[in-house]
Parts: C-alpha cells; structure tokens; sequence
C-alpha cells in the first residue's frame, strides 16, 4: 500500500528546469548550396544545434571548403599581426567602436592586404633608419667614452698608459686596408712592437666573457678598457633598451687584430675608428650629432605615420576579428556536412534540444527568405542509435554552479544534475568554513560592486582571475550573505564576539570578578537568544565548547549530504527504470551509511537534547571492538546495546550486498545477450543488442527509449 | 636501488615524467604521416600541422612557406619543450638533460668548424646549428686555426673539454682530421654518457645501456662504412669505436678490417639482435640501411615508453621527436619538389 502511494507521490513531483538535462531530438538538415552559409550563420547565432561530423575520415585539407578556411587562416595571421604591432607601439586597442558600414570577406581580405603591405613597407623603412640611427648613437657614444680612456691616459703623463698611448702605430699598407678601423698615424714610429687599438661597443652581459676571450686569445698580450655606454640602446629585432658598454682594446701586431677582430664579431661587438688627435674628435663628433639630429626627426615623422596607420586600423581591429573568426566558424561547420547526391544541397546531421525546435524553424526560414533561396530548407528529425549529448540550459546565477559541477564530471544525457543543490549547498558549506559576519560583509560589497558593474565588466575583457570572479559574482554574493549570517552564529566579527542579541547569560560570582577563571561564571539568564553566547570568547573552555559544536555540525551536514547524494541516485535509478541499481546499490549504500553515521547523527542529537555527558568517541569505537560489552555510564538511551549490535550487523551485511551481486548479474546479462536470442522477435533483438552494446558500462540510458526491455526486467 | 625505484621516484621525476608522456602522446601518429603524405602543397602541410602540438608554432607564418621554414618552427617547438623540461628538473636528471644535448653541441662544433675552413659566413652557420647545441661563445670557433686553439680557447669553458683530451694536436684542421675529431669525441661522450648512466642505476641504467649501446654500435658500423676506400687505417678506425656495446670487444676487431659492405653484414650478422635489419635488405646494398637502422632505434625508443620509473623516457622523447622531424622534413621536400613518389622512401614512422 505504502510503496505505491509513495510512487504516485514521486511521479506527481512537479519537474525541475535543472534537474534533468533537455530533451535531445537527432535532426537531419538538407540546405541547398545557396542558402548554406547563411543558414549556419543563422544557426551559429542561436548556438543550440550540435553538428555531427559526417566527414570525419577525411583529413582538413581533403574538406570542401579548405580554401575559404585557409583564406580565413590567412586573414586571421594577418590580424594577429596588426595586433601585435599595436601593441608594440604601445597604442591602446580602443574600445570605443566605430560606426563602419558592414563589410564583406572579400573587401577585408583586399583591404586587410593593403594594410600589411603598407605596414610591412613602413616597418622596414624605419628598421633601417633604426639601424643607421643606431649606429650612429654608439658611434656617439664611443667617440665620448673612449676619448676620455685617451685623453686621461695622455693627462697622467709617466704612466704605463701614457707609454702605451705614444705607441700607437700603424704602417701605410695597413691604414690601405683598414676598412672597418681608421687608425691615427703617429709620424714617427717609435718602436717596432707597434701598439694599436680597437674600439666598439658591446652589450653589458657579454663583456666578461668577451673580455676572457680576448685575453685567452692574445695570451694576455692587451688591455682591456671598458667604461658604461650610459645611455640605453634599443635592440632592433626585440625593440627592447638594452645596456651596452663601451671598450677599447690595445693591442700589437697585424696577427691579433685579426684574431680580435674576428672575435668582435662573434660577440656581435660593433667596432668604430676614435680617431687619435683631439682636434679631429671634435670635428667627427659635431659631424655625427648633426646626423644624429636629422634622423632622429626622420625617424619620428616616420612613427608618427605608422601610429597614425595603425591607429585607423585599431578602431576596426575588434570587429575585423569577430567577423573573420565567425566566418571560420561558419565555413568549419560547412566542412561537417556532406554534399548529397545531386550535388545541389549540403546534409547536416546534429543534436538539439527538444524545445528549441520552432526556434530553429524560424531561423532557417529566415535564412532561405534573406538568400532569396527557391527552394526551402528541410529539417526533420531522425532515429539515432548513440546516446545525446547533455545540454543543460543555465543563466547568469546558474552557470557558475554548472561548470563547478562539471568541473567534476559532467552528467550522462538525463542523469540527475547535482548543480541544482549545489546553488545553495556550495556556498552555505563555504560559509560554515568561512563564518564570519565582518569578513562577510566585505566580501559583500566586493560581490555587490561587482554585480553593480555588471554591464560595464560582461563587454570589457577581463584578466583570467578577474573573469573567474566576475564569472562567479552571484556565488560570491551568496557565499557572502551565507558567511554573515554563520558569522552571526558564531557571533564572530573579524573574530571578536559582539553583544548584538543582548548580555551575555553569564556572569561573574561578585563584582570583582576574581574566581572567574577558577570556579567559572554563573548562569542568571535564558540562554543567549541567537547564535553563541559572546562570553565563551577568551574562557578556558571555548576551545572545547566551539569545537565540539562545530564539528558536530559538521557531522549532521556531511551525513545529510551524503544522504541527499545517495538518495539522488534512486531517482537516477527510478528514472531510467533500473531495479537493479536501487536493490543491489541504492538499498545497502543507505543501510550501510545510515547504521553507522546515520546513528553517530543520532547520539550526537539525542546527547544534545539531553544534555547527558556521555564520550560518543567511546561509544563509537566499542561498537566495533567489543560490541557485547555493557556501555556503563556512556548508555544515552535505553534498548542502545541491542541496536547497536543490529546496526553492526546491517552494516556488514550491507557491504557484501553492494560490492558482488551487481557485476555478476552484469555479467551474466551480457553472456545472456551475445547468444543469438530466438525467443524475442528480430528487429526487437537487434535493438536490445545495440542498446545493451552501447551503454555496457553497466549505465543503462539507452533501456530508456528501448521499448524491448529495461534491465529491471531483465534480471527479473 | 634497483625495482624499488616506485618509492621514491615520483618526488622529484614524477611532475616531468608525466610531462614527457603527455609529450609523446602529441607525437604524430601513422594516420597523420598517411595525411601528410596526401598533400599537395606546403600549405596543406601546415593545414594539417596546425591541428597538431606543432600549430601554435606555425600559425603565424606567412603563406609562401618554405621547408627550412617548417623544419624551425618544429624544431623550436622540441627545444620549447627541452627548455621547460630543464627548467624543472632536478639532480640527477638535470644532468642527465643536458647530456641529452652534448651530441648535438659536438655536431655544431664540427659544421662551425668546417664552415670555417670553407670559408663560410660565420652568422650563416649560426643559423644552420641545432639549436640545442648551441653554448655561449660558440660563435667564437671561427677564430682557432689548429685543434689545440680550439681546445684552449673556446671549448675548456663548454661540458665538451673533458672529451677533447684525445684529440689535442696542434695539426692545422683539415676535413679528415675534424671528422676523426669528431667521432672521437663522439666517442668520448658516448663512454662518458653510458658511465653516467650506469652510475644512476636502476631501471634508467638497464634502458639507457641498450639504446646508448644501439648508438654506439651503428656508429661503428657507419664509421667503418664511411671509411671503407679512405685512407684511414685499420688501426685507427679501431680507436673511433665506443668501448661498450654489443660489438665491444670482438666485433670491433672484425669489422675494422672489413673492406667491403658485405664483410660488414656478415659481422653485424653473427649478432641475433642486428639479424632483422638485414632481413629486408638485398646484398650490397647500403642506402637503405640507414633507414633500417632508424626503424630499428625508432622501434627500441618506443619500448623505452612501456617501462616507468626511469629517465630513458626524456632520451626517447627527444630522439623520437628528431625523427619526426626529420620526417617532416623529407616530406615537405618532397611535396616541394614534386617528388611525391620518394616520400616513402625516408620517412619512418613511429607508431
């Protein structure tokens, strides 16, 4: 009697929008040619048609439309670099959209050519003006440094340097060949080692390594100066400043310039004539800032253009993206259908859901209408043999939930969806972590900004930790209100207890309050009306008393979802009509659970209600060991023996009965299925074989839309 | 410890030894190599590659695409994924890293080496190193004219010295001596690797001792091959042998006096492990034995992969995505050369 009354009960629940994934239809699609594209784009829109591949065993460029997708490919590398350009030159991406009539593939592609082009012209143009002007700066720069390495070593006069510096020599031959370095001649050559020098610019972090090498080179037969560049200089091919230091290097003979200069060039060092005579620095130094000055304005009208060129192109940059991106899009879902036989109309296979059907209708007739098509588009359902895919329909407030779920798992097509209890479950367990009415609050006006902002934020484009915030405010703002409301509970602001629900119901013996960590408050009040009473805070028993709170209500909470998790799978099992499930796994999953949690729920209950002083750890712990033993001063309530020995033995029977009846029953089915079945008739047979082939993972959604038999039946 | 490396291996292995595998699952499968094979042009290749772990590194190419151009940007995706590995490790595998590379540092020292000679831009041989044997004043080798300025100047500071201690003489270089320069160092880091290996222990020690002695021994092979009608002496084709593997000792006295490729096959087939490359090959043949031998690493790297606890996987990876990319070359070579009938001459598949 009972059993029936609560099946009617069930059958009549009203149904949840979340509880159960829609339901999926398979629909063929025959669009003729000319109205294909803007039939997916039309689709594309709406987004609730899941495409099959039907040329899945062609490779991409074997496709129909491998062109129009490469053409795409290409346009979209070209954005990229006009993008990264942009960025390089340091201007914004404007956000500010351009009224800009609407314009076609074929116009951006011819349009976005030019750009590049022009770009491409304009960067190699300033590159080499970049590159002169560079050369330039260093040679400015070691004109400066390395004239002072000469000029302090002429001012000291007895020095080591001096000598070197008289030394410098060079023969006529030599100065003929000496392309690269023009060295100062001194008329009178006063010995024969003749001493010279090369000087250049090289960047700070391979100076030493340079430096090593040139010693090892030459035996150490030179000296190396070296003094800051001071001013930094751009790196042509990264565009970043760069240090640089300058170096002069002196040395002898004809066979260790070679050598040294062979390694300048290895180390990338840039070598520049410092000519000896002071007269003649001055001249080259005034000859080089004047070019330096020119350029430099040459240079900068030429950025100038190419930041005026690329800011035109920002404004347009967002929605040339969009479009190329969703013409991709249109023509990889064009490379998914198939051509029919006639060659006229594309056939597309795919799931939607059930109620968004006319939606689609609609769409596609839009489509026909807008392309001036002659003949419809056809759109019917079929039958399909694998199961569809899950498709849940979420908001705003539900979709954080959602991905949460799925972040675990997501549910089989019509399985239960855990994200509806989740909506409230998730952010109430935050809270009992996180309870705290002054940290609450902050996270609500954290969360209430943010949904205050909520249009201005959803059309920016967020960092990645920011987007998951935002994407999360209503959980936030839920975890928020949840957290102040257990921050009441525990009556803890920034974890100081307040005194919001009136005085304390304790207090101190007399006045001077001096027994109160000996003997302990009295109790003069009604309990305090909400929450913890505030003068537990700071006494020697708060620790004991707030944890033993708390973790008991951990318990009630874990046990209860426990409970609700498992009680969601009798549904799941009612639903797809498998008795199975619920017998040999809904049934002792809750006898196991609820014998030995389910009764720890109940001491910690009844232990409240009564006030007695029982140590349920004991009484837990005992059940097991020594089951038979009297409980002594630990009994709560009278008959606790008895049941607690029946508890125990449910439970080990329980486990056996979950664990071994199933997979063999599974089995057995299955051995059952692949012997040829005469007694059932043929397609019925075919049928029930595909069905039990394709969900043998011992999940049973296909038993569902197979009229020959559900497993339930089966195994009776 | 050997059997017991499941204790411990995971606290500091465990992290890159997933990576390695989720690595190689990216490698290209034999139906992506029959779709390759399918292309028309260049594009299609880089069409194709794009769904691949290599398209990130393609995307951006401009459309005339050349082979060399392909070649890089997969090279760039193995050196990526090296430098992360590196980056992450820790003793030893870190060392064992970085011997992964001295091959590759010994093959550039060479081509700079020979560029010079030749008479080559220095820049221009910059940019046909591997880049994973690139080291820091490796440009410098242009400067040294004999192998003792080589030795002094530049390659005391790189992991190489220790292996130059047989080659120092202070000849001028010419293309004979860089070659022998070559294999003895070779050599030296083969013996070299193949002791830190053996130190390890373990189940990397047993891997790495099969694949370094497959090395070691299809150099010798080679080496005897390259120099039969040279005028290299018995005696001195000996020295270039690694003094392990199967061939170590007996096969190296026979095959340094081979004279012809036969006598070569029927040394190699006194061994049971070498028997199966020459069941495919005709007598007298030698061009298709490279092949075969790549078959034959490729197949043993593969096995490398259904053992875990062991750093040989990081040797297999590296090695298997060189080959891949040597595959990937010689078809877009043949795709650019209209000689799509030879692709499947070169290329080897690795699954």
């Amino acid at each position: 009697m009972f059993p029936g009354k609560m099946d009617q009960f069930i059958d009549n629940l009203p149904p949840m929008d979340l509880m159960r994934s829609e339901k999926m239809t398979f629909v063929q699609l025959i669009i003729p040619a000319e109205s294909a594209h803007r039939a997916i784009s039309y689709l594309g829109e709406l987004g609730l048609l899941q495409f099959r591949d039907l040329n899945a065993e062609k490779s991409p460029f074997q496709r129909t439309f491998v062109n129009q997708v490469k053409r795409c490919a290409e346009m979209s590398r070209k954005l990229r670099f006009f993008k990264d350009q942009i960025n390089k030159a340091g201007l914004m991406s404007s956000s500010r959209t351009v009224l800009q009539p609407d314009i076609d593939l074929e116009d951006l592609e011819v349009h976005l050519a030019e750009h590049e082009h022009e770009l491409i012209e304009m960067n190699s143009n300033s590159d080499k003006l970049r590159q002169s002007y560079n050369e330039l700066l260093e040679f400015k720069i070691v004109l400066q440094k390395a004239c002072s390495f000469l000029i302090s070593s002429h001012g000291r006069p007895v020095s080591d340097e001096r000598e070197l510096q008289e030394n410098v020599y060079s023969n006529d031959d030599y100065i003929e060949t000496a392309s690269l370095l023009e060295q100062e001649m001194r008329p009178q050559p006063s010995n024969m080692s003749g001493l010279r020098f090369i000087s250049g610019i090289i960047c700070k972090f391979k100076v030493l390594r340079f430096e090593r090498m040139l010693f090892r080179a030459t035996r150490g037969n030179m000296l190396f100066n070296q003094a800051p560049a001071g001013e930094q200089i751009m790196d042509p091919i990264s565009s970043e400043m760069i240090e640089k230091t300058v170096f002069v290097v002196f040395f002898s003979g004809e066979q260790a310039r070679t050598k040294i200069l062979k390694i300048c060039e290895a180390f990338g060092a840039n070598c520049y004539p410092v000519p000896e005579d002071i007269s003649k620095q001055g001249q080259i130094t005034r000859e080089v800032t004047s070019r330096l000055t020119d350029l430099e304005a040459t240079l900068d009208a030429g950025i100038r253009h190419r930041n005026k060129a690329l800011a035109s192109i920002a404004d347009h940059l967002t929605k040339w993206m969009n479009l190329v991106r969703r013409e991709k899009a249109v023509y990889d879902t064009l490379n998914m259908l198939n051509f029919d036989v006639t060659k006229k109309c594309l056939v597309g296979e795919g799931w939607c859901p059930m109620i968004a059907k006319t939606q689609m209708q609609e769409a596609l007739q839009r489509a026909t209408f807008d392309s001036n098509s002659q003949v419809g588009i056809i759109f019917h359902q079929m039958d399909a043999v694998e199961s569809p895919p899950t498709y849940f329909r979420t908001n705003t407030f539900t979709n954080p939930y959602q991905e949460i779920v799925d972040a675990y798992g997501v549910a089989r097509y019509q399985e239960a969806n855990p994200a509806v209890y989740t909506t409230i479950i998730f952010p109430f367990l935050f809270a009992l972590m996180f309870g705290d009415w002054g940290h609450g609050i902050c996270l609500l006006l954290g969360a209430l900004v943010l949904i205050a902002r909520e249009n201005k934020l959803s059309t920016q484009k967020l960092g990645s930790f920011m987007e998951m915030l935002f994407g999360g405010r209503y959980v936030i703002l839920l975890m928020s209100l949840f957290s102040i409301y257990c921050g009441l509970i525990y009556n803890e602001f920034f974890s100081v207890p307040f005194h919001i629900f009136g005085a304390s119901a304790y207090q101190c013996r007399d006045s001077s309050c001096r027994d109160a960590y000996t003997i302990g408050l009295i109790k003069y009040r009604e309990p305090y009306p909400f929450g913890v009473d505030p003068s537990w805070r700071g006494s020697r028993s708060e620790l004991s008393f707030l944890n033993s709170m708390k973790m008991k209500m951990s318990i009630l909470f874990g046990v209860a979802h426990m409970n609700l998790g498992i009680i969601l799978s009798y549904f799941n099992a009612r639903f797809f009509g498998s008795s199975l499930d619920i017998r040999y796994q809904f049934v002792p999953q809750m006898i196991f659970l609820n014998s030995l949690f389910g009764y720890l729920s109940l001491l910690i209950i009844v232990k409240w209600c009564t006030g007695s002083q029982a140590d349920l750890y004991h009484v837990m712990i005992y059940m097991f060991l020594s089951p038979t033993d009297s409980l002594g001063e630990n009994q709560l309530f009278w008959g606790q023996r008895p049941l607690q020995i029946v508890l125990l033995l449910l439970a080990v029977v329980a486990v056996p009965w979950m664990l071994f009846p199933k997979p063999f029953i599974l089995k057995k089915l299955h051995t059952e299925v692949r012997q040829p079945c005469h007694s059932v008739s043929g397609a019925n047979c075919f049928r029930l074989c595909n069905c039990l082939y394709t969900t043998y993972d011992g999940e049973s959604q296909c038993f569902s839309s197979c009229p020959a038999a559900s497993l339930g039946r089966i195994s009776k | 410890m050997y059997g017991f490396e499941a204790l411990t291996f995971n606290i500091h292995g465990g992290y890159l030894e997933a990576i390695v595998r989720g690595h190689r699952a990216g490698l290209l499968t034999t139906s992506d190599y029959n779709n390759l094979c399918q292309c028309e042009t260049l594009d299609d290749i880089k069409m194709h590659l794009s769904a691949t772990e290599y398209g990130p590194y393609l995307q951006n190419e401009p459309s005339p695409l050349h082979t060399t151009t392909i070649v890089e940007k997969c090279t760039l995706k193995l050196v990526d994924d090296y430098k992360h590995m590196l980056c992450q490790a820790t003793e030893p595998l870190s060392t064992f890293l970085e011997y992964i590379t001295y091959g590759h540092m010994i093959d550039n020292v060479v081509l700079i080496v020979t560029g010079t000679l030749h008479e080559r831009d220095v820049q221009e041989l910059l940019e046909k190193c591997h880049p994973l044997g690139m080291f820091d004043s490796i440009a410098t080798l242009a400067v040294a004219q004999n192998m003792r300025e080589l030795y002094r100047l530049v390659l005391v500071d790189t992991p190489l010295a220790p292996y130059f201690s047989e080659c120092i003489t202070s000849e001028d270089l010419d293309d004979m001596n860089i070659e022998i320069m070559r294999n003895t160092l070779y050599k030296a880091y083969l013996e070299d690797f193949y002791r830190f290996c053996q130190k390890l222990g373990g189940a990397t020690a047993e891997i790495m001792s099969d694949l370094l002695a497959f090395e070691a021994d299809r150099r010798a092979v080679n080496i005897t091959i390259n120099s039969i009608g040279t005028e290299l002496t018995r005696d001195d084709r000996r020295k270039l042998y690694s003094n392990f593997g199967l061939f170590y000792p007996y096969g190296h006295e026979e095959l340094a006096v081979c004279e012809d490729i036969d006598q070569v096959r029927a040394v190699m087939e006194k061994y049971p492990p070498y028997q199966s490359i020459f069941a495919k090959l005709s007598y007298g043949e030698s061009q298709m034995l490279d092949k075969a031998f790549y078959e034959e690493e490729v197949k043993r790297h593969c096995l490398a992969f259904e053992q875990q606890f062991h750093y040989a996987v990081f040797f297999a990876y590296m090695r298997l995505r060189e080959q891949e990319i040597r595959n990937l070359m010689w078809i877009s070579e043949c795709v650019a050369q209209n000689q799509k009938s030879r692709v499947h001459d070169s290329v080897v598949f690795i699954f």
